[in-house]
């Protein structure tokens, strides 16, 4: 079913909600991956504000569908969520990345609720996320498994192994996004290592590949509403392909330069100023577009 | 035990170590609807066989992709299932060392790692399918438990006791037939605890995996030509290692030779060690295992050739025994 207006509408609203607070975090822990964790905040929010078929009271309820953020990084991003969401205590991110905190750079499953991977290493998502999804068939379950790396991480052979698992054993039950920030440490993907045709070669690892643009709630919900529909029956899975912007919202949006910042105050007063104009543009939009 | 099967010494001479194994764990398997064998391109080299024919849509085959293998059985335990991994402990340590650290060890997945071709068993392979380091890796990854069988009859000990256990075990095996070391499967097998293959008072001989049976069989030779009382432990596990019987050996005999298929870095010799120097105990100590990458050949050549044989073990057990390790307190004369 479509998106309604209404609900593109509280989508957007939890999504700055939670721009505002992986901003405040990234002041809390002094620094912080703020670049991709901004730039796949908008896939977060439809997971778990949508999606995800899960329970803030039984964390660890077997039929839940998973979640695995193989870009690890983005927790700055990732522990709001799963603290707004309720799961971890929104006091919780008072420590992030201090001595002693159960939340650092890279979340660990056996610390925080909610995280079905421990990840922080490049390019071991896709692997996991073949096992779970494997695990589902194998046991007659239908929990759907989701997976996002990054761009940069696609550099990671481990993922192209993982691709090759999820085709052949035809695991449309788990679905695959990838944050196409165009952007890593060192500078531009295709400056450092050279990504495209990247949808082409995702297809020729066998994926059905949807390409969107990732910072658009009407496209990621259109295309995962795609990748569910076809996760019925057993094929090729769906890979979408999300063209995002490293840094989404921010004034250094695009930069590569953003990909881990610290804020001082005057920039924390001037990012909060211009996150709230961003989301008055794509109010605008989603009140012109939606339906 | 899992199942029915048990297995013998008249079944290790005829089938090998890993095939004990795929006969363990099809056995585990025909019960255990939740567990499942995971394997890169070696169900047939790592003796899957018998799996295949119980129940084939539980062998998930990856390719040759020991990383991906790690990582799809780290995300299958998180879902509920119990993998067995079977792979060459070259790559199941190496290629796949950071799956191995990150997917299962720091994340406590319940995933079996059965290694196999471990040591210098497969020989004439070469260095790159030669696992010599593997114990020094998997020991100092957390949450890991690490098992070197001696026999066929212990890897199936070792098989059944990861898998009424929770949590990563890794199980290293060789590539072939080992020297019939028990013949039962009740001699007392327990994860973290030697077993006495001999008993002595002089001299205490610790050795894992293939090595055991050599210095079982130094350990005849010696009472018989030098009239010495040579102790020989099974340290079967390596971690978590056996301390009490270590110290005991300590205390009793004040003498050790460690041995093993494996460098002298960072494993069984180091981990022995470790523990006596925590204890501020003094004995005679001498790590015998291989100085660096093994010569190509068969594995009894090349045991022979690092003196982690029998031959090894008792040049080895007679220089010790020369040295003047006396259980007074004057160190002046101590070597």
């Amino acid at each position: 079913m479509a998106l309604s207006k209404q609900e593109w509408l509280a989508l957007e609203k939890k999504a700055h909600e939670l721009r505002h607070l992986t901003l405040q975090t990234t002041v809390w822990a002094g620094s912080g991956h703020l670049g991709g964790g901004m730039s796949v905040l908008d896939l977060l929010t439809v997971m778990y504000y949508k999606y995800l078929n899960i329970k803030v009271d039984d964390p660890k309820w077997e039929d839940r569908d998973r979640f695995i953020l193989s870009k690890g990084h983005a927790a700055i991003a990732y522990a709001p969520v799963l603290c707004d969401k309720g799961f971890n205590d929104v006091e919780m991110l008072k420590t992030f990345n201090l001595s002693g905190s159960k939340m650092g750079m890279h979340l660990d499953s056996n610390k925080v609720v909610g995280v079905d991977a421990s990840t922080g290493s490049l390019g071991h998502g896709a692997s996991i996320a073949a096992g779970t999804a494997l695990a589902a068939r194998l046991q007659g379950k239908d929990f759907l498994t989701y997976i996002v790396t990054g761009d940069g991480e696609l550099g990671e052979g481990s993922n192209w192994e993982g691709f090759m698992t999820m085709n052949h054993y035809q695991l449309s039950n788990c679905i695959v996004y990838i944050d196409r920030n165009h952007c890593m440490i060192d500078g531009n993907t295709e400056d450092v290592m050279k990504l495209e045709p990247l949808a082409d070669k995702l297809t020729a690892f066998g994926f059905n590949t949807i390409c969107i643009d990732g910072n658009n709630i009407k496209e990621l919900c259109d295309a995962t509403d795609a990748a569910i529909a076809r996760s019925k029956e057993k094929c090729n899975p769906t890979c979408i392909l999300m063209d995002t912007q490293k840094g989404a919202g921010l004034p250094v949006a695009g930069d590569y330069h953003c990909h881990y910042m610290a804020i001082d105050d005057p920039t924390f007063e001037q990012y909060k100023k211009e996150l709230d104009a961003y989301y008055a543009k794509r109010v605008e939009r989603a009140e012109k577009e939606g339906e | 035990m899992a199942g029915g099967f048990v297995y013998n010494a008249i079944d290790q001479t005829e089938v090998a170590t890993a095939e004990i194994y795929g006969k363990a764990i099809a056995d585990i398997m025909l019960n255990a609807p939740k567990v499942v064998a995971i394997t890169a391109d070696l169900a047939k080299s790592t003796k899957l066989g018998d799996v295949l024919k119980v129940c084939p849509e539980r062998v998930i085959n990856v390719g040759i992709a020991e990383q991906d293998m790690m990582g799809v059985a780290a995300g299958m335990a998180k879902a509920g299932m119990v993998p067995f991994v079977s792979g060459f402990s070259a790559f199941c340590s190496m290629r796949a060392c950071d799956q191995l650290h990150t997917d299962i060890c720091y994340q406590k997945a319940n995933v079996k790692i059965v290694a196999t071709h471990s040591g210098t068993s497969f020989g004439q392979a070469g260095s790159t399918h030669h696992a010599i380091t593997d114990l020094a890796i998997t020991r100092a990854m957390p949450n890991l438990t690490v098992i070197v069988p001696a026999d066929g009859v212990e890897t199936a000990n070792a098989v059944n006791a990861a898998y009424a256990t929770e949590g990563p075990f890794y199980i290293r095996i060789n590539r072939g037939f080992d020297l019939v070391l028990n013949t039962t499967m009740d001699y007392g097998f327990e994860v973290g605890k030697a077993v006495t293959v001999n008993e002595g008072t002089d001299i205490t001989v610790i050795a894992c995996g293939s090595c055991v049976a050599q210095a079982k069989k130094a350990a005849e030779f010696l009472s018989n030509a030098d009239g010495l009382s040579v102790r020989v432990l099974n340290m079967h596990t390596i971690k978590p290692i056996d301390k009490e019987a270590i110290l005991k050996a300590v205390l009793e005999t004040r003498r050790i030779i460690t041995v093993e298929d494996h460098l002298v870095t960072g494993g069984l010799g180091s981990a022995v060690s470790e523990v006596v120097v925590d204890s501020g105990k003094a004995c005679a100590f001498k790590m015998l295992g291989h100085q660096g990458f093994a010569m190509i050949g068969l594995q009894e050549d090349i045991m022979a050739d690092a003196g982690i044989d029998a031959n090894g073990i008792i040049a080895a057990v007679r220089e010790v025994m020369k040295k003047d390790f006396e259980e007074d307190d004057n160190w002046d004369d101590e070597y």
